[in-house]
């Protein structure tokens, strides 16, 4: 029997009568916004909006755009950002509550459609990535929860025919405070629903020292729902009608079909209903992925090399290894191009009593969030079209849906549901998002399908976190102290591997962790010798930080080495002139208590050592100390000290989370991470040949927040960098050996 | 054949050999069991079958025949899982949440065998991949529900 499912996603909207629909969905409509089964609980200011920008909305003014206030009170937000994890949810009805003056906890908060409203980065761009959420509509946020509260003041001043100035708001009320009486927000929202938005500029924000959830440990409003299965998630979605899809992809990037041997037979199978050609796969639809999969793993495909004129993808050849490509980069002859330079290199190094040169490497990493790539599409009878699917970028996808289909961006209707974790995968990738298969089997079908990614098709098209190898030249002065720094990377940032290559530039993402960093070394040299790389490849949590904190600062290590400095002294030297970031180091030294370099026993009889790493991601500041032994010739971390500086803080409780799940990241890379080829294919397609952090090898994971008042930085990735550092180090002082590759399970130490 | 899931009996037309994850997912709609691996590695599949915890995505729907199935969306009226799930609210455990019904899953069955855990009894037992990393919360709240003092610094 089956359980014949109902279409959840529309039907999930259960509370809140609607108000006025029809003109609200006119006005929306007539606006340019694809707003769906969204309903608005007030009014939408369109002579204003209209009357900014040559008639384009000013994203994050438009407070129905965000905000439906329920009859029960609930107040729905429409979030730019997708929530994945990192708590976003939370912080926004945080940061919308403090202003609107409603408790965070009577929020419902859902991924806003795609539309210009959301565009609320500097107000061109929406992604959910870069740890941007919070930092960049912050200021936009709180200006929206102002004016929604101010639109009910009036509407409840208009009701209750008292002046404005006689009215106040406690959470979820106004109160006439001549005679205390109480009106809900709920009961004004419809009254609201003809006044005009204010000027964002218009309205007075809060006194952050009267602040009631904004840097508060605001429980999460999505983790009843993640511990009883209730969350929903693409993978989990059905409508109506809906059939299932599994694929075979191509086993390297740039072949196509060119024949199957067994087709007849495989549609002879128990559930199959249809077989189909692919760009680079091959696919089978099904009323259950069951029988897709077996279906499609089934399929004897026969591939050649596409046809790769004026194509943008890549082909993968049939003899590429890691291995050989790892040392090519090491090899590759050049200076690059610079991306920082300071001070004379050249003379300095001719000046320096020592010099210290190493080359350094990095792996292929896969995201391996735990759901694997799916997506949803549905052609309706209007001629519109919905896709579900993860996505940290709603108008990006719109956008190349629009040019596959010829179907304008307004009938295109992007839901972007809660993702099973991110860390980067679900950006626009060339040959590595299912949403051309998804619309292409809807359009050969005629039904909504759902296609999935076993996990072994998603690893083979994950797009993978480059990899690197850093040149590293360092010149010390006769007391040991560095006076010169050359770092020349080797590798392709993500971002010219997906938006094309400008040989005058560099990648930004290729170098930064080498570049950026803030030690009095006077004379720096950083630059990137750029080298194409067959495979995809992709941001990965934190990004270029995520190996170039690594390379740094372990090579720091290294020259204090060589110069006989403390690495902990040397540091705290190099940046004495920086208040900030000698706060931050001193702070995770005091939470581990006091610098203890070792090697020393532990208790239980161990031989252990710490080590340091500082890193400066995505304008936030975060410092690590770990401590590590070995067992049978395996590094063991023991406990990970974390200090972060974010300049100030929306949810401390999160922070704290965010750093030990990057820190848990950021160890299973130095760990155990590796994507490797042979023969143009990866040898692991599956958790059981990359093992990612298992909870017996988690370290407890200790945070320090430094709310330093600095400008706010970003949360999500910051935790990452400066652990890998920290456990290298560690290692190095604790075998006598240098680090200078990942993973450690790659390396034999005597010990 | 007939299963027992959640106390509720269902007529499933499905194949011996189809994992049991996919009957409960695709014919019965029950989606709060999580596809991660389709190879007994990450564990985000896991139900109990008669109390005992069971990756589900490996399991023949036929072996299982005659056995009561228990899913996460049943796990609270365990009186057990009930317990785990408030400790795992006040410990904030999830964060993407999608391993997150297989730990809670395994965190009932290893309370329903052992009341009062040990440390090894727990890294025995809760063996699951969390890509998030959320092992120390897990950890705080075993250790709470263990009766030991949570620990979630």
């Amino acid at each position: 029997m089956s359980k014949k499912l109902s279409n959840k996603v529309e039907d999930s909207f259960p509370n809140g009568e609607p108000v006025n629909i029809s003109r609200r969905r006119f006005l929306l409509s007539s606006a340019g916004v694809t707003a769906g089964a969204f309903v608005l609980g007030f009014g939408l200011p369109l002579g204003k909006a209209r009357a900014q920008d040559g008639g384009k909305v000013t994203p994050g003014t438009r407070v129905p755009a965000f905000l439906e206030i329920r009859p029960d009170n609930t107040v729905r937000l429409q979030s730019p950002f997708v929530e994945g994890g990192q708590g976003v949810w939370t912080a926004m009805a945080q940061i919308v509550g403090e202003e609107l003056d409603a408790d965070p906890k009577s929020f419902v908060v859902e991924s806003a459609p795609a539309g210009q409203d959301y565009l609320v980065i500097n107000n061109v761009m929406r992604i959910t990535g870069g740890s941007n959420s919070v930092r960049s509509s912050y200021t936009t946020m709180r200006k929206l929860g102002a004016m929604a509260r101010h639109m009910l003041l009036q509407a409840a001043s208009t009701r209750l025919n008292v002046p404005v100035e006689q009215l106040s708001t406690e959470p979820g009320y106004v109160i006439n405070t001549s005679s205390g009486e109480k009106t809900s927000y709920g009961s004004l929202a419809k009254d609201a629903l003809d006044l005009e938005t204010p000027d964002p500029d218009s309205v007075k924000l809060r006194d952050p020292s009267t602040f009631r959830w904004i840097g508060k440990p605001v429980d999460r409003l999505d983790i009843y729902v993640k511990s009883t299965g209730k969350a929903e998630y693409t993978i989990d979605i059905s409508v109506e009608g809906m059939v299932h899809a599994a694929v075979q992809h191509a086993p390297r990037l740039g072949l196509d079909v060119a024949s199957i041997s067994n087709e007849a037979d495989v549609r002879a199978m128990k559930g199959v209903m249809s077989v189909h050609r692919l760009p680079g796969a091959v696919a089978v639809v099904a009323e259950r992925w069951w029988h897709a999969k077996v279906a499609a793993e089934a399929l004897q495909v026969e591939w050649n090399k596409r046809d790769m004129d004026g194509v943008k993808f890549r082909y993968m050849p049939d003899d590429f290894s890691t291995a050989a490509f790892s040392d090519r980069l090491a090899n590759e002859p050049g200076d690059g191009k610079a991306a920082e330079e300071e001070g004379d290199i050249k003379s300095a190094f001719s000046d320096a009593t020592t010099t210290v040169e190493a080359t350094y490497h990095s792996q292929f990493l896969h995201h391996g969030q735990l759901e694997p790539a799916s997506t949803l599409a549905r052609f309706n009878d209007d001629g519109t079209l919905d896709m579900w699917m993860p996505n940290q970028a709603p108008e990006q996808f719109q956008a190349q849906i629009a040019k596959l289909t010829g179907l304008s961006a307004e009938q295109i209707k992007v839901h972007s549901p809660m993702l099973g974790g991110f860390f980067g995968r679900h950006f626009l990738y060339p040959e590595a998002n299912p949403y051309p298969q998804a619309i292409q089997l809807a359009k050969e079908v005629g039904r909504p399908v759902k296609v999935i990614w076993s996990r072994e098709e998603e690893f083979l098209r994950d797009p993978l976190r480059p990899m690197a190898a850093v040149k590293f030249r360092g010149g010390l002065d006769a007391d040991g102290m560095p006076v010169a720094l050359e770092a020349i990377s080797v590798t392709e940032g993500p971002s010219e591997a997906n938006s094309g290559h400008d040989p005058d530039k560099v990648d930004s993402f290729a170098v930064e962790g080498l570049t950026g960093k803030t030690y009095a070394i006077a004379n720096r040299r950083i630059a990137q010798n750029y080298v194409e790389m067959p495979a995809m490849l992709a941001y990965w949590r934190s990004v270029g930080h995520s190996m170039n904190d690594f390379f740094y600062e372990t090579f720091l290590d290294e020259m204090a080495d060589k110069g006989g400095q403390d690495p902990y002294e040397m540091r705290l030297a190099l940046l004495k002139d920086n208040k900030r970031l000698t706060t931050l180091l001193k702070s995770v030294v005091d939470l581990s208590g006091g610098w203890k370099r070792g090697p020393f026993s532990a208790d239980d009889g161990s031989q252990r050592a710490r080590g340091v790493g500082m890193a400066s991601p995505f304008g936030t500041e975060s410092a690590a100390i770990a401590e590590v032994s070995m067992k049978n010739g395996e590094v063991i971390v023991h406990d990970v000290w974390e200090a972060i500086d974010p300049g100030s803080i929306v949810n401390p409780a999160i922070i704290e989370a965010q750093v030990k799940s990057a820190a848990a990241l950021g160890l299973s890379q130095i760990l155990m991470e590796e994507v490797i080829y042979e023969k143009g294919e990866p040898t692991a397609r599956n958790y059981d040949l990359y093992p990612i952090l298992r909870p017996d090898q988690m370290p407890q994971i200790h945070v320090r927040i430094i709310e330093s008042g600095a400008k706010m930085g970003g949360i999500g990735e910051p935790g990452l960098p400066p652990v890998l550092p920290a456990v290298a180090n560690a290692v190095s002082t604790l075998t006598g050996q240098r680090v200078r590759s990942m993973p450690l399970s790659n390396l034999r130490f005597e010990s | 054949m007939k299963l027992s899931i959640n106390n509720k009996t269902y007529d499933v037309d499905a194949e011996g050999d189809t994992p049991l994850l996919w009957v409960i997912r695709d014919n019965l709609g029950l989606t709060g069991t999580k596809y991660g691996c389709g190879l007994a590695q990450c564990g985000a599949c896991s139900v109990m079958v008669d109390g005992v915890v069971t990756r589900s995505c490996v399991t023949p729907v036929d072996s299982v025949e005659g056995q009561e199935i228990t899913t996460i969306e049943a796990i609270e009226n365990d009186p057990v899982g009930k317990r785990v799930v408030e400790k795992w609210v006040e410990h904030q455990v999830p964060q993407c949440g999608y391993c997150q019904s297989g730990q809670v899953m395994a965190a009932t069955a290893l309370l329903k065998e052992i009341e009062n855990p040990t440390q090894d009894d727990v890294d025995a037992a809760m063996v699951n991949l969390c890509r998030c990393g959320t092992y120390n919360a897990i950890h705080a709240a075993l250790k709470d529900l263990s009766g030991n003092e949570g620990d979630a610094s």
